[in-house]
């Protein structure tokens, strides 16, 4: 399994717990495995039309997944996945 | 040619001629350097102290607010001698009082479109301490459009993240974050609260990163992100890449002035709780207080957090938290009259706007929340 790494803003939807075991073969299969174990988070990954929205930034290791192949990404056992928000306060 | 320094510059500066990479030659330039810091809250803070400790010659500060008392948890270029004063007045008093060889110039106005470009002009490179997403993206525009370093940091709770966007060299910050996030999805930290000492770390790293582009010296954050979290003491890196695609620094840009960044974002450029949801939506506290006392029967609904109610609470009112608030609607009575309040107006603004698309309609928002209650009918609770 994968680990999905939480941030601070997103714990309320996770119980509070940062890193998340996540099953899947690819990226997109790991996300899906989140919001079904934590279902709340959901709108706050996805827009109404089931895509990821745009200022959620999801990164395998070093590398944003735009930048890889996108949710098809293959994802491996000792995978560390992190969701990046934007956050604003200053 | 770079400006000399007195005998008592060199003393002052002694530590940091001492460092081979820094050195006369490096002191100099920090004296002949420019920065625009702005916002003078939880990040600008540190950001200016240390700036000015260091000898940057010439320092910007940027903001419109006064000295408020909830801004000394974090804010430490304050302090309570200072409440009630302009923010950019009390930090260039400090800033000269650490160091009276350098100057401080002050724009006591908000960071908007019709400003920025003028007021960014004439420095080497801006900070970007601000408290909210419109003028995030302003800042970012503003160095894309006139080929600046933004020395980017940004805090929530016990997260932070660093990094230096440089169109000329890398990536920027809507490289990253094309698109702000929908209004009310994300707290701001009025909302959300931070940790005091959190600004100070972030504060600090981008003040170590602006020294280190005006010196020329390391490996400045372009292209990397830094991310912190405090409860983890973690530090992570990940690596940032230009967007082909970027509205304001790819090849084809879209954005080649500076927009409407309040109506980009869909929210304020403040992180002020103006508490009120309009188009005759609101009651204000002394006005609920007149409805309590007549008898009618009323519900006071309080959507803040549980943790909340220690600090201040209203007798009677029902407690569902905003986030449970669609999941708990069955809990709730349309036919009932029914006022809904948290802190100062934001959450309870939003859960208005759930409650009327639900199809309630004796619904009013507390304009100003149980702080205004505090402040208006109830002196004997605290305003938090």
């Amino acid at each position: 399994m994968a680990t999905l790494r939480i941030p601070t803003p997103l714990r309320a939807y996770t119980g509070g717990n940062n890193e998340i075991a996540v099953q899947g073969s690819t990226v997109g299969e790991a996300l899906d495995d989140l919001v079904t174990l934590y279902p709340s988070l959901r709108p706050h990954l996805y827009n109404g039309e089931g895509k990821l929205r745009p200022f959620v930034n999801l990164f395998l290791g070093e590398e944003n997944v735009k930048d890889l192949q996108g949710m098809a990404t293959p994802v491996s056992q000792n995978d560390r996945l992190l969701l990046i928000p934007s956050i604003a306060g200053g | 040619m770079l400006p000399g320094l007195s005998h008592e510059e060199i003393l002052r500066y002694s530590r940091h001629l001492l460092i081979p990479e820094v050195g006369l030659e490096g002191q100099r330039r920090l004296k002949a350097a420019s920065v625009l810091v702005i916002g003078t809250g939880g990040l600008g803070s540190p950001v200016a102290l240390y700036l000015a400790a260091a000898g940057v010659g010439r320092i910007g500060l940027v903001d419109y607010d006064v000295v408020d008392a909830s801004n000394l948890q974090r804010q430490v270029i304050h302090g309570t001698s200072t409440l009630g004063e302009l923010k950019v007045e009390s930090a260039r008093q400090r800033m000269l009082d650490l160091n009276p060889d350098i100057e401080v110039h002050v724009y006591n106005e908000p960071f908007t479109s019709a400003n920025a470009m003028r007021i960014a002009r004439d420095y080497d490179l801006l900070i970007d301490g601000t408290d909210n997403f419109p003028t995030r993206y302003l800042t970012n525009d503003v160095c894309v459009l006139l080929g600046k370093p933004n020395v980017y940091g940004s805090i929530f709770r016990f997260d932070g993240q660093v990094s230096v966007f440089d169109a000329r060299h890398g990536p920027c910050y809507r490289c990253l974050f094309p698109e702000p996030p929908p209004p009310g999805l994300v707290p701001s930290c009025a909302e959300g609260g931070v940790l005091g000492v959190l600004p100070g770390t972030i504060g600090t790293l981008q003040a170590t990163e602006a020294l280190k582009v005006l010196l020329g010296i390391g490996e400045p954050l372009i292209g990397k992100l830094m991310l912190y979290n405090a409860l983890d003491m973690s530090f992570e890196f990940v690596r940032l890449r230009k967007n082909p695609n970027c509205k304001v620094c790819g090849p084809n840009p879209e954005v080649t002035e500076l927009i409407d960044y309040e109506a980009f974002c869909g929210v304020p450029g403040h992180d002020h709780e103006d508490g009120a949801v309009g188009g005759g939506w609101d009651i204000t506290a002394p006005e609920l207080a007149a409805r309590v006392k007549s008898g009618n029967s009323l519900r006071l609904l309080d959507v803040r957090e549980p943790h909340e109610l220690e600090i201040s609470h209203i007798e009677g009112a029902t407690l569902i938290p905003l986030g449970q608030l669609a999941a708990r609607l069955s809990e709730l009575d349309s036919a009932e009259e029914m006022v809904v309040f948290c802190k100062a107006g934001t959450r309870s603004a939003r859960a208005l706007e759930l409650l009327l698309s639900a199809g309630f309609r004796k619904v009013k928002n507390l304009k100003g929340g149980i702080n205004a209650w505090a402040k208006d009918v109830d002196p004997s609770l605290p305003i938090y």
